[in-house]
């Protein structure tokens, strides 16, 4: 199968308001694929109604071969498509090692043992701080989350979803606040990450864009206004018109 | 015992402090009945504690304000009192019962409140409290206005003489210390950690793949379980089971209990049990002005030190953030 995730006519009315219309999205398996588009485009929009924190009005999504258009949330996670947020998602007052061990623990049917002690999760702490030092994050294991700089949080939280190995990884403005120091390690964290999996980014550091992402769609007033390479997008009239002309570099 | 805790070089060091504090509570509680302190009332004292921790594992680690566990508390009293007096049930046997009784309404009650949060959740779980109140105010089996009285304490395992106090107050003891283990293990537990996720951040949660509304109804039916547990145990120490223990007041009384110690953390709740059953008790004699001095320890509570009193050690101890 050449795409691992398509939409078909994908469309979300709030209240009479369109966000997203007839979006119909495919994204190669191994690519990593960005969703750029000014304000209001309907990103976030697309990205809630992929990962089913939000019902699509119309339209069907398919991940995988599969029809995943009315599975809940938590079984669309299980199916290996993760997402992260835009403010940064990790547990503030747990420890790095335990925000990534959560994400390890799902998986191990653990979860509804109450009668167990939670030393039956430390077999997990070996991985767990594999994927903090794959992410740079070896000397912030015992620190609690809340208190780590912006920049290691995203990390830590591409570190959580990693270690569920999703084959799909969704990120909604992983670069958002940062400083250029941390764009550049996250940059490269995605890179390296995206070796066996596909990724799925909504990103308006237009720099990053350019130089991650195999594929471009460029959504505008929800619906989409061009695909393809990046130079094949930035040379597009009608996006020089619609986003670099308003937002661009 | 709370908060956040990180088992890596001092692991050995807190399992020993923990051993140490369980050891020296197991120890109070063995010499309590003989300081000259009255059994009956270390055992309201037990029944209570016990009742406030159960509410604290939704309040306290899953965040959510239940305004409805007196249902739990009450219904596993009458159901208790019922077995025993009308069905010559063993006293253990009738506890169970009581608690079995309650864990399946919270599995309902769960099921129906669990997708609404805060004041809505509140709101809700004080519906089903009310209802459940006039239920037990029409059926015959409650006796109306005069609860099951006259509860026989019985032989437990047809051995013991519950009439005894100093083997009921045991008895109690025993109970307690088993239900407050559940508590403390199902808080350090895989599932306790997944609670702790919950409580954190819940969208990061589902986003994770974890069933987060099943892992709710859970925790909601193990501390209705536990609340029954109090309750059952309650109708057995007092030989009664009332209206009063279903009422409203019951469930504002634990999150008193449970505020004023200090939600949580593991201790509080026996703390702010203590110190309301210890007011009602020594301040019977001013009658209702109870309920004023009561109000004003809230109040100050809250307004000089909102983590409640065990909360508010916690947070002055070095090594604990």
């Amino acid at each position: 199968m050449v795409h691992l995730l398509e939409t078909h006519a994908l469309t979300k009315q709030f209240a009479g308001f369109v966000a997203v219309k007839d979006v119909n999205l495919r994204v190669r398996k191994g690519h990593i694929h960005a969703l750029i588009g000014p304000n209001g485009a309907g990103k976030t929009t697309c990205f809630n109604l992929i990962t089913k924190f939000l019902q699509p009005t119309s339209g069907s999504i398919v991940y995988d071969g599969r029809d995943i258009t009315r599975d809940s949330a938590g079984a669309v996670a299980r199916t290996g498509l993760v997402r992260s947020f835009q403010i940064s998602a990790v547990f503030p007052h747990l420890t790095a090692l335990e925000n990534v061990r959560l994400g390890l623990q799902q998986p191990t049917g653990l979860t509804f043992s109450f009668w167990k002690p939670t030393r039956v999760l430390y077999r997990l702490h070996d991985r767990a701080r594999e994927l903090l030092e794959a992410v740079g994050l070896s000397e912030f294991a015992d620190t609690t989350a809340g208190e780590m700089p912006y920049g290691r949080k995203r990390a830590l939280e591409i570190a959580t979803t990693l270690a569920l190995e999703p084959e799909l990884m969704l990120l909604d403005e992983p670069m958002a606040g940062m400083g250029h120091e941390d764009i550049a390690r996250v940059s490269d964290l995605i890179r390296k990450v995206s070796e066996n999996r596909t990724v799925l980014m909504v990103e308006h550091n237009l720099e990053v864009v350019s130089t991650l992402s195999d594929t471009i769609t460029v959504l505008q007033r929800g619906q989409i206004l061009a695909e393809g390479s990046y130079d094949e997008v930035s040379n597009d009239p009608a996006v020089r018109e619609a986003y670099m002309g308003t937002g661009g570099e | 015992m709370s908060g956040p805790t990180t088992q890596s070089a001092d692991a050995p060091t807190r399992r020993l402090a923990g051993l140490l504090i369980a050891g020296a509570g197991l120890a109070v509680l063995v010499v309590a009945p003989f300081t000259g302190l009255y059994t009956v009332f270390l055992m309201k004292l037990m029944c209570f504690a016990l009742f406030a921790c159960a509410f604290n594992l939704m309040l306290g680690y899953v965040g959510l304000l239940s305004f409805g566990h007196a249902a739990f508390f009450g219904m596993a009293a009458y159901a208790t009192g019922h077995v025993v007096k009308e069905w010559g049930f063993d006293p253990f046997l009738g506890i169970l019962a009581g608690a079995a009784v309650a864990g399946a309404m919270g599995l309902v009650f769960g099921a129906i409140a669990i997708r609404q949060k805060g004041i809505y959740f509140a709101m809700i779980t004080l519906a089903l409290a009310q209802m459940v109140y006039f239920f037990c105010l029409q059926v015959k089996f409650t006796h109306g206005e005069d609860g099951i009285q006259g509860i026989p304490r019985g032989m437990l395992f047809g051995l013991v003489d519950l009439r005894d106090s100093l083997n009921m107050y045991f008895f109690v003891a025993a109970i307690f210390v088993v239900g407050y283990a559940i508590i403390y293990r199902t808080v350090h537990s895989p599932f306790g950690q997944a609670l702790k996720g919950i409580r954190e951040n819940e969208p990061r949660m589902i986003s994770l793949g974890y069933p987060v509304a099943r892992i709710k109804v859970m925790a909601f039916t193990i501390s209705a379980a536990l609340a029954g547990l109090a309750g059952a145990t309650k109708s057995i120490v007092f030989q009664a089971a009332t209206l009063t223990d279903v009422h409203w007041h019951m469930s504002g009384e634990v999150v008193l209990m449970t505020l004023i110690g200090g939600m949580g953390t593991m201790f509080g709740p026996v703390v702010g049990a203590g110190v309301i059953v210890a007011l009602q008790n020594y301040l019977a004699t001013i009658g209702s002005w109870v309920t004023v001095v009561m109000g004003v320890i809230f109040v100050v509570c809250v307004l000089t030190f909102r983590r409640g009193i065990v909360g508010e050690i916690l947070a002055r101890l070095p090594h604990r953030r």
